[in-house]
C-alpha cells in the first residue's frame, strides 16, 4: 500500500544551505508582511447592494439553509470592527435591511436574521436606524407568526422602553396577540398588548381585551387564570374611580 | 524523447522539456474548451440580461477563466509528477549531470511558463470588453497566481505518494488563500465571544493567516470593470505573490533534496 507521504527523508544536512537560507528568509518575510498587512472587520461602507432572494438561492446551489446562515455570518462582520466604540453604528440600514429580508427569503425557517436583527442591529442608538429594523421584524412576523414571535415580541420591549413609542409597540403587541396562535407561546408575550394598554392609559380598551382574552379560553393554567381575572378587577376599579 | 543537458542552464533545459510536454498533453485542448465554455455561458447570461450585459459577460468570463486557470494548471503540475513518479522517468533525469535543486526549479519554471501561457490565451478574448490597461494588470496577476498555484501544485505533489491528497491539499490552500481575510475578519468581530474556544479560535485563524497567500485580493474581476488598482498598490500585491512563490520553491527544494529515492 502506498504511504502518505512520499518517502523516509534523508538528513538536512544535505540540503544546499542556500536553499535552508532560502526557506528561511521567505518564511520569515511572508509572516511579517501577512502579520503588517492583518485584515480587519470590513467597515460600514464596504456593505454592498443586497442581492436579491432568487440570486441568493441561485448562488446556493441548492443548499440555501446553508447559505443563509453563512450570509449572516458574513453580513454580521461589516462594521462590527472591535476597536468601535459602538459596533454597526456607522452601518447603513436601508442596505442592511434588504439584506436581512433577501436572506430571511433564501431559508425562511431560519431564526437567524430576526434574532439579529432584534438582538443585535435594534440595539443601534439611532431611533429611525432601529424603526427601519423593527419594520422589517414586523413585516417578516406576519409570514411566520408562530415561529417568528419572539423577534416581534423584543421589537415590542423596545419601541416602548427605547423609542418610547406606546403606539408602536402596542401595534406589535396586537400583531402577536392575533396572529400567533400556537399553544406553546408564553402566556406574558399573548397579553403583552394589555399592559401597553394600560401604560397609555387607555383603561377602557385593556379591560376589554383582558375580558375577551379569559371569555375565550385561551388561558388555560388556573394560577395565570387568577393573576389576569386580578388586574381586570383592578382596572375596573381603576375606571370607576376616574 | 531523449533530454540533452544545457551545461550552463541545466533549469532551462528541464523547464523546456516540462513546456513541451504541457503542450503535447490534452491540456491545450482542455484550455480551449474551457475558453469556447466560459465565453459561450458569459454571452448567453449576457442575451438574458436587462442591463449592464458587457459588464455581466466580462465579470464571470474573469472570474470563470480564473477560476479554470487555477484548476487546470493545479491538476496538471499534479498529474505530470504523479506519471513522472510511477515511470521512473525522476530517477531516469537525475542520472543525468543535473543537481536536485536545478532539477527541481526547472519543473518549476517549466509550469510557471505553462500557467502563463494559459493565462495569456484567457485574457486575449477579455480585450473585446476590458481596457488594455486594466486586462493587463489581470493578466500579470493571474499569471503571478498560476506560478504560486503551480509552486504549491509540485510542492504537494512531489511530498505526497497520492495525487488526490496533493490535489486536495492544492484546493485547500486555494480556497483557504481567497477567503482566510473573510474568516479573519468575522472571527475578529465583538459577536464572537470572550470564551477560551472563541479565543483559541481567533489565535489559529490569525496565525493561519500568517501562512497563507492573500489570493482574495489579487486577479478580482472588478479589475476589468471599473479599473485596474493603483501601480503601487498593483506592485504589493505582486510582491506577495512573489515572496509566496518563493517560499513554496525553498520549501519544495528542502523537501526534495532530502528526499530518499
Amino acid at each position: 500500500m502506498t504511504g502518505f507521504w512520499s518517502s523516509r527523508e534523508r538528513p538536512v544536512s544535505t540540503v544546499p544551505a542556500w536553499i535552508r537560507w532560502l526557506l528561511a528568509v521567505a518564511l520569515a518575510t511572508q509572516v511579517s508582511l501577512q502579520f503588517a498587512q492583518r485584515a480587519r472587520a470590513p467597515s460600514a461602507a464596504d456593505l454592498p447592494r443586497a442581492p436579491s432572494a432568487q440570486a441568493l438561492r441561485l448562488a446556493s446551489l441548492g443548499e440555501p439553509a446553508a447559505l443563509a446562515r453563512l450570509a449572516m455570518i458574513w453580513l454580521q462582520a461589516f462594521d462590527s470592527s472591535g476597536d468601535n466604540a459602538i459596533p454597526y453604528r456607522q452601518l447603513d440600514y436601508a442596505r442592511l435591511v434588504p439584506w436581512l429580508r433577501a436572506i430571511l427569503s433564501t431559508d425562511p425557517r431560519s431564526e437567524y436574521p430576526l434574532f439579529a436583527a432584534s438582538r443585535i442591529y435594534a440595539e443601534n442608538s439611532d431611533p429611525a436606524k432601529v424603526r427601519l429594523i423593527l419594520d422589517f421584524i414586523h413585516d417578516e412576523f406576519a409570514a411566520d407568526p408562530n415561529r417568528r414571535w419572539p423577534a416581534l415580541a423584543h421589537a415590542a420591549l423596545l419601541a416602548k422602553h427605547r423609542l418610547k413609542d406606546l403606539p408602536l409597540a402596542r401595534r406589535y403587541a396586537a400583531a402577536i396577540q392575533q396572529l400567533a396562535t400556537d399553544g406553546s407561546i408564553p402566556p406574558w408575550a399573548r397579553q403583552m398588548e394589555v399592559f401597553i394598554l394600560e401604560d397609555m392609559n387607555e383603561l377602557e380598551a385593556a379591560k376589554v381585551m383582558l375580558g375577551g382574552l379569559l371569555a375565550a379560553g385561551r388561558i388555560r393554567d388556573p394560577e395565570e387564570r387568577r393573576f389576569l381575572q386580578g388586574r381586570l378587577e383592578e382596572l375596573e376599579r381603576r375606571l370607576k374611580s376616574r | 524523447m531523449p533530454m540533452k543537458v544545457s551545461r550552463r542552464f541545466p533549469s532551462v533545459t528541464v523547464a523546456h522539456y516540462t513546456l513541451v510536454e504541457a503542450l503535447r498533453s490534452g491540456l491545450p485542448w482542455l484550455a480551449a474548451a474551457c475558453m469556447l465554455g466560459v465565453l459561450g455561458l458569459a454571452g448567453f447570461l449576457s442575451q438574458v440580461a436587462i442591463t449592464e450585459a458587457s459588464a455581466l459577460q466580462v465579470s464571470a468570463a474573469g472570474a470563470l477563466l480564473r477560476a479554470c486557470a487555477v484548476f487546470l494548471i493545479a491538476t496538471h503540475v499534479v498529474a505530470s509528477v504523479s506519471r513522472e513518479a510511477n515511470d521512473k522517468g525522476l530517477e531516469l533525469a537525475l542520472a543525468l549531470p543535473i543537481s536536485r535543486s536545478a532539477y527541481y526549479l526547472g519543473k518549476l519554471l517549466g509550469f510557471a511558463f505553462v500557467g502563463a501561457l494559459l493565462t495569456t490565451l484567457f485574457a486575449l478574448p477579455l480585450l473585446l470588453w476590458a481596457k488594455p490597461a486594466d486586462l493587463a494588470a489581470w493578466w500579470i496577476s493571474l499569471a503571478a497566481e498560476t506560478a504560486v498555484i503551480a509552486a504549491a501544485a509540485l510542492f504537494f505533489a512531489s511530498a505526497m505518494a497520492q495525487t488526490v491528497a496533493a490535489i486536495a491539499a492544492v484546493t485547500g490552500l486555494y480556497l483557504l488563500g481567497r477567503s482566510i481575510s473573510a474568516i479573519q475578519a468575522i472571527a475578529g468581530g465583538p459577536l464572537a465571544g470572550d470564551s477560551l474556544p472563541s479565543h483559541a479560535a481567533r489565535w489559529i485563524v490569525d496565525a493561519l493567516a500568517l501562512l497563507l497567500p492573500r489570493l482574495d485580493a489579487v486577479t478580482r474581476g472588478d479589475w476589468l470593470l471599473y479599473g485596474a488598482p493603483p501601480a503601487g498598490e498593483l506592485s504589493q500585491l505582486l510582491f506577495g505573490l512573489g515572496l509566496y512563490l518563493a517560499l513554496l520553491a525553498a520549501a519544495g527544494l528542502f523537501d526534495f533534496n532530502r528526499r530518499n529515492l
